[in-house]
C-alpha cells in the first residue's frame, strides 16, 4: 500500500529516509513518466535548496506540515518561473513570474513539487485526450483486455494518474465539473473539491470561474486533510474567495462520530445506471451499517436539466476567459496579414477541438438575441439547482451518489462529444451548486477497474465530509 | 437637432479601477502596468472601493438615485489594447441611475436629464503612426476607471452641450472626482446626434466618438448637423453610423455602421460579485461631499457680497476658488477688493506670464499684504496696480516696494493742504465755476493736486479737503 503523508513525515522524522532520498525515488518515476502523466518534471536543480531545507526542519525537529512531501501539480496551477501550459498549444511557451495562491501556500507549507501534470487542455475534457502533449494512460489494466490502454478520466487525468502510479504523494487538481472527483474515481484514488470560494482561484488558468475550485487528488482521505488544511485560506485577491471560519480538517477526522447520521441517496441518479455502478452504492451502505447511519431515499427535481445547464455556463464563461490567448502578449503567436488574421491565426492553431467547440458555444449562447435564451435561464436554472440540494439537506447530512456513470474506458474509445459529457453526470450538479464533494475509491468493477463513489456535504461542511468520507473509507478497506 | 452626450470621466484615484497599480497619466510606456492590467493567466480582478466612493460623490451632485446593488459586467472584443479580451464594464445595473443638472442657456437655465452613469475600465492605447510595418501598444490607461455619464438626448444645440459639458467638468472637478484635463483625455464625450424637423419624430443618429476638447464638440456637432441636412435635403436617409472626427480638416467620417457593430456578449464578471452598497456607506460619504459650484456662487454672492459676473468668474474654475479662499482667510481685506483684483490685474497677470493659477497660492500673503495697504489708503489704487507685478514676480514684499519706488501715498493733511494751495492759486474762474454749481471742476482740481503730487496724494483726502475749501 502506498504511504501516507503522516506516515511519510513519520519515516522523515525518525531519519528512516532522508528528504533527499525520498524526492529522487518519486523523481525517478515521474522522469520515466510511463503514463503521459507530466507535462513537465522539474530539474533536481530547480528543487534542491528546498529539499536541503526541509531536510533542516525535519533534522531541528519541526517539520511544517506538507514538509517534504513530493507533490504534483496540475499544469493549470501558474509556477513561478517554471513552464505553465493549461496542456495547450497556445501557452506552450509560456513561464509565469508569479506563482499561484493555492500552490503558494503548498510551497509554504514545505512540500516539494516534482512537476506539471498533464491535463485536458485548458481542463475541458473527462478523458485527459484533449491534452496538446497527448492522452494520459491510466495506470489501471482491465481484465478484459489487458493490453488496452485506457483514459485516466479528466480533465485532472495527469495527476490522478501519477498518483495511481506513484510518482507523487499527491496532486493539486482543479474541478469545474467533475475535474477531480471523475479522474480519481477511474484511477482508484481520493478526490476532494472543496466547496466553491474556499480556495483562491488566483493564478489558476481560468476555464469557467463561476465553478473552478482547486483541491487534492490524493492515495487516502488524511492526506486530502492535510493538503486541504494548506490551502483552505482567504485570499483578498479572488473576490470569490469566502472569508468564512477555517477548521483543522485532520484533527479529530478519525474519532467516532457520535452524532446520528442521514445519508441521501438519489434514487434518480441510480436510474438505468449498469450493475457495477450499483454495486458501489450497495457496498457502501452495507458496510456503514455497522454505525449509526440512516440512509434515505431522496428525489432531486433538477438532475436532467443539469449538464445542459453546465454546458451553456462553462462554455459561457471560457469563451469569454479564453479571449486573452490572442497572440498577442504572451504563448504562441501565428503570423498574419492583418490583425483579424493574426487573430484568427494563432487561436485557430492555437486551440484544440474541444476547446474551440466551447468556445463556440460559449459564444453563441452569449449572443444578441440567444442570450436571454440560453444564459439567462441557464443562470435561473442554476438557481434551482441550488436550492433543489438545499431542499434535500433539510432532510439529510450528506448525499452518496456514484462519481462516474462507468468505469475508464479505452483511449479513443468515447470520441462523440455528448456521450463524453455524461461522464460528469453525477459530478456537474454539486458543481453547479458549489458544494464540497470527494470521490473515495469503493471498488472494482466486474472488470477489475476501479470505481468511486462521491459523498457531498452542505456548503463548507468539509470537516464533517472528511470525518464520514475517512470513515467510508476504513469501511470499504479498497487499500487493502 | 437632437443630441445626447455619453461623457467619459476618468476617476481621480490613486490606482486602477481593478488593480493596485498606479493610475497616473504621462508615465513612460508600459510603466504603471502589473499581471492583471497586461491579463496575465490566473489573474484577478479586485474592485477598489475608491472608484465606488467617487462614484457615489457624483451621484450626490448630480442628483442621482445611488443604487444599492450595481453589477460588474464583461463586455467582450478583441483589441490588442484590451488584453483580457474584455472590458469589465456595468450595463443592466447601474451603480447610478436617472440624475439631472441645470445649464446655463443664452435666456435662462435648462435642466438637462441624466439617463445613467456606470463605471467602467479604460482600454490601453494603440499607436499605428510611430512605424510604417508595427503598431505599438501602451497599457498604462489600462484598468483606469471610468465614470461614464449617459444624458438623456435633452440638449439641442452646440452652446448647450459645451454648455452642459463645462457645468459637468466644473462639477466633478469640484468633488474631486476627476481632474477636467481633457487634453489628457480625462474628461471626453461621445456625442450622439440626430435631426428633425419641429415636432416630428426622432431622426436616425449617429455617434461621434472622442471628442476632448470643447473647441472640436462645437466643430464636429456643427459638421455634423450640416452633414444630415445636406443628406435629408438631397433625399438621402442617414445610416446609423459611428463616426470619427478628423481634428485637422473638421470633418466627421463614418468608422464602421451598425451591420458591422459588435455583439459585446455582456454578462456578469463571475470574478466579481455583484456590488452592494449600505446604506450606511452611502451616509458616511455624503458629509465628504465638497461645496458645489452653484453652491459656492450663492455664498460668493450672498455672504460675501460680491457681483454676481465676479462670483461667475471666481468659481469657473475651482484652483481660482482655493486662491480667492485662501486670501480672504488671510486678510481682512474686503472679500469685495479681493475678488475684484483677482479676477482684474491678478488673472491678467498669470494668463500674460502664463502662469497656473494655483502658483498664486504661495503668494497670497504677499498679494493680501498689497490689498491691505491699497484698502487703508496707504498706497494709491494706481500705484497698487504698478507694484502688483513686481510682488508676482518676486522682487520683493510690497512695504518694500513702495518705500523704494517711493509710491507711499501722502495722507499728511498739512502737506496736502499746501498742494492744494498751490493748485487753487490763480484758479479765480475756475473756483467761481464750482462755486456756481460745476461739479466736473472738481474732477479738474483734484487731478491737478494729484499731478502735483506726483500721484503720490491720497486722492479721498484731496477731494475731502478741496471741496472744504471750495466751500469757503
Amino acid at each position: 500500500m502506498k504511504q501516507s503523508i503522516s506516515q511519510i513525515k513519520r519515516s522523515l522524522s525518525e531519519k528512516k529516509i532522508g528528504v533527499a532520498e525520498l524526492y529522487s525515488e518519486y523523481a525517478s518515476k515521474a522522469k520515466s513518466n510511463p503514463n503521459n502523466s507530466y507535462n513537465l518534471v522539474l530539474e533536481d536543480e530547480i528543487n534542491k535548496s528546498l529539499i536541503n531545507q526541509s531536510q533542516d526542519r525535519y533534522s531541528s525537529g519541526e517539520p511544517l506540515a506538507l514538509d517534504g512531501i513530493p507533490m504534483g501539480i496540475k499544469d493549470l496551477f501558474c509556477t513561478k518561473g517554471i513552464r505553465t501550459t493549461a496542456s495547450s498549444k497556445i501557452l506552450s511557451n509560456f513561464t509565469p513570474q508569479y506563482e499561484s495562491f493555492v500552490t503558494q501556500q503548498l510551497l509554504n507549507n514545505g512540500s516539494i513539487f516534482i512537476g506539471k501534470n498533464n491535463c485536458d487542455e485548458f481542463a475541458m475534457g473527462s478523458s485527459n485526450e484533449t491534452s496538446h502533449f497527448g492522452p494520459v494512460i491510466n495506470p489501471w489494466r482491465s481484465k478484459s483486455s489487458p493490453e488496452d490502454n485506457l483514459v485516466p478520466g479528466g480533465s485532472s487525468g495527469g495527476s490522478a494518474a501519477a498518483v495511481a502510479e506513484g510518482s507523487c504523494v499527491a496532486s493539486m487538481g482543479t474541478d469545474t465539473g467533475g475535474s477531480i472527483r471523475q479522474p480519481a474515481s477511474l484511477c482508484g484514488i481520493v478526490g476532494l473539491k472543496p466547496t466553491f470560494g474556499s480556495c483562491s482561484r488566483w493564478g489558476v488558468v481560468a476555464f469557467a470561474s463561476s465553478l473552478d475550485q482547486a483541491g487534492p487528488l490524493t492515495t487516502c482521505v488524511e492526506d486530502a486533510g492535510h493538503i486541504l488544511n494548506a490551502i483552505n485560506k482567504h485570499d483578498f485577491n479572488d473576490t470569490t474567495s469566502s472569508n468564512h471560519k477555517r477548521d483543522d480538517y485532520v484533527v479529530g477526522m478519525h474519532d467516532k462520530i457520535h452524532e446520528k447520521i442521514k445519508i441521501g441517496i438519489p434514487s434518480d441518479y441510480l436510474d438505468g445506471v449498469n450493475q457495477d455502478i450499483l454495486n458501489q452504492i450497495e457496498n457502501t451502505k452495507k458496510v456503514l451499517s455497522n454505525h449509526e447511519i440512516e440512509f434515505v431515499d431522496v428525489k432531486f427535481k433538477t438532475t436532467e436539466y443539469a449538464l445542459s445547464t453546465y454546458y451553456i455556463i462553462a462554455p459561457a464563461e471560457a469563451s469569454s476567459n479564453l479571449a486573452r490567448y490572442d497572440g498577442i502578449r504572451f504563448g504562441i503567436r501565428e503570423d498574419g496579414e492583418s490583425l483579424d488574421d493574426i487573430y484568427l491565426n494563432s487561436r485557430t492553431q492555437g486551440f484544440g477541438d474541444e476547446v474551440t467547440r466551447r468556445i463556440l458555444i460559449g459564444t453563441y449562447v452569449l449572443s444578441a438575441g440567444y442570450y436571454d435564451a440560453y444564459y439567462r435561464q441557464a443562470q435561473k436554472v442554476r438557481r434551482l439547482i441550488k436550492d433543489d440540494f438545499q431542499r434535500i439537506f433539510k432532510d439529510v447530512d450528506f448525499i452518496l451518489t456514484p462519481t462516474t456513470p462507468n468505469e475508464a474506458f479505452k483511449i479513443g474509445d468515447k470520441l462523440d462529444p455528448i456521450s463524453m459529457y455524461k461522464n460528469d453526470i453525477y459530478t456537474v450538479p454539486t458543481s453547479l451548486a458549489g458544494l464540497p464533494g470527494i470521490s473515495i475509491p469503493s471498488g472494482l468493477s466486474s472488470n477489475g477497474l476501479p470505481l468511486g463513489v462521491q459523498l457531498i456535504g452542505n456548503y463548507f461542511e468539509e470537516k464533517k465530509l472528511l470525518q464520514l468520507a475517512a470513515l467510508t473509507e476504513k469501511e470499504l478497506a479498497f487499500n487493502e | 437637432m437632437v443630441i445626447g452626450l455619453e461623457v467619459h470621466a476618468q476617476l481621480k484615484t490613486t490606482s486602477k479601477l481593478f488593480s493596485a497599480s498606479p493610475n497616473q497619466f504621462g508615465s513612460e510606456p508600459n510603466e504603471n502596468v502589473n499581471f492583471i492590467d497586461s491579463g496575465m493567466p490566473g489573474m484577478l480582478p479586485v474592485l477598489n472601493f475608491g472608484c465606488i466612493e467617487k462614484a457615489i460623490k457624483t451621484g450626490f451632485a448630480l442628483n442621482f438615485t445611488i443604487n444599492k446593488y450595481s453589477v460588474f459586467e464583461r463586455k467582450n472584443y478583441f483589441y490588442p489594447d484590451l488584453p483580457q479580451g474584455y472590458q469589465i464594464s456595468q450595463f443592466e445595473f447601474p451603480i447610478l441611475t436617472e440624475g439631472f443638472i441645470n445649464i446655463d442657456t443664452k435666456e435662462s437655465q435648462k435642466k438637462i436629464r441624466i439617463e445613467r452613469a456606470h463605471l467602467e475600465q479604460d482600454a490601453g492605447k494603440s499607436i499605428h503612426d510611430i512605424d510604417p510595418k508595427y503598431s505599438f501598444i501602451d497599457l498604462n490607461r489600462v484598468g483606469t476607471p471610468l465614470l461614464e455619464i449617459v444624458s438623456y438626448p435633452d440638449l439641442s444645440s452646440a452652446d448647450e452641450v459645451v454648455s452642459y459639458m463645462s457645468s459637468l467638468r466644473q462639477i466633478l472637478m469640484y468633488i474631486d472626482v476627476c481632474d477636467g484635463n481633457m487634453q489628457e483625455g480625462s474628461l471626453r464625450a461621445d456625442v450622439n446626434l440626430s435631426v428633425r424637423k419641429p415636432g416630428e419624430e426622432l431622426g436616425t443618429r449617429c455617434e461621434i466618438k472622442n471628442l476632448n476638447s470643447f473647441k472640436f464638440i462645437r466643430q464636429a456637432i456643427e459638421y455634423e448637423f450640416q452633414r444630415q441636412i445636406e443628406v435629408l435635403e438631397s433625399g438621402g436617409v442617414i445610416e446609423q453610423n459611428t463616426m470619427l472626427f478628423d481634428t485637422t480638416s473638421g470633418e466627421t467620417r463614418a468608422m464602421r455602421s451598425k451591420e458591422f457593430s459588435h455583439d459585446y456578449r455582456y454578462f456578469p464578471d463571475p470574478d466579481l460579485l455583484p456590488v452592494k452598497i449600505t446604506q450606511e456607506q452611502i451616509d458616511e460619504i455624503k458629509p465628504t461631499l465638497e461645496e458645489l459650484p452653484n453652491q459656492k456662487l450663492d455664498r460668493y454672492i450672498n455672504d460675501f457680497k460680491i457681483e454676481k459676473n465676479i462670483s461667475k468668474i471666481i468659481i469657473s474654475e475651482k484652483d481660482n476658488t482655493k486662491v480667492f479662499e485662501k486670501m480672504i482667510s488671510m486678510s481682512d481685506v474686503s472679500p469685495k477688493i479681493i475678488a475684484s483684483w483677482l479676477v482684474g490685474d491678478i488673472f491678467a497677470y498669470v494668463k500674460e506670464n502664463n502662469y497656473d493659477v494655483l502658483d498664486l497660492l504661495d503668494k497670497v500673503q504677499l498679494i493680501t499684504d498689497l490689498l491691505k495697504l491699497v484698502s487703508d489708503d496707504v498706497i494709491s489704487n494706481k500705484a497698487g496696480k504698478e507694484i502688483l507685478p513686481k510682488v508676482l514676480s518676486g522682487e520683493g514684499n510690497p512695504n518694500d516696494l513702495v518705500k523704494e519706488m517711493g509710491l507711499e501715498q501722502v495722507s499728511d493733511t498739512s502737506e496736502l493742504e499746501k498742494i492744494i494751495d498751490d493748485a487753487l492759486e490763480g484758479e479765480g474762474e475756475n473756483i467761481a465755476k464750482f462755486q456756481a454749481g460745476s461739479d466736473r471742476v472738481l474732477g479738474y482740481f483734484v487731478g491737478k493736486c494729484l499731478k502735483a503730487s506726483k500721484g503720490k496724494g491720497n486722492p479721498k483726502l484731496i477731494n475731502k479737503i478741496l471741496q472744504e475749501k471750495l466751500q469757503k
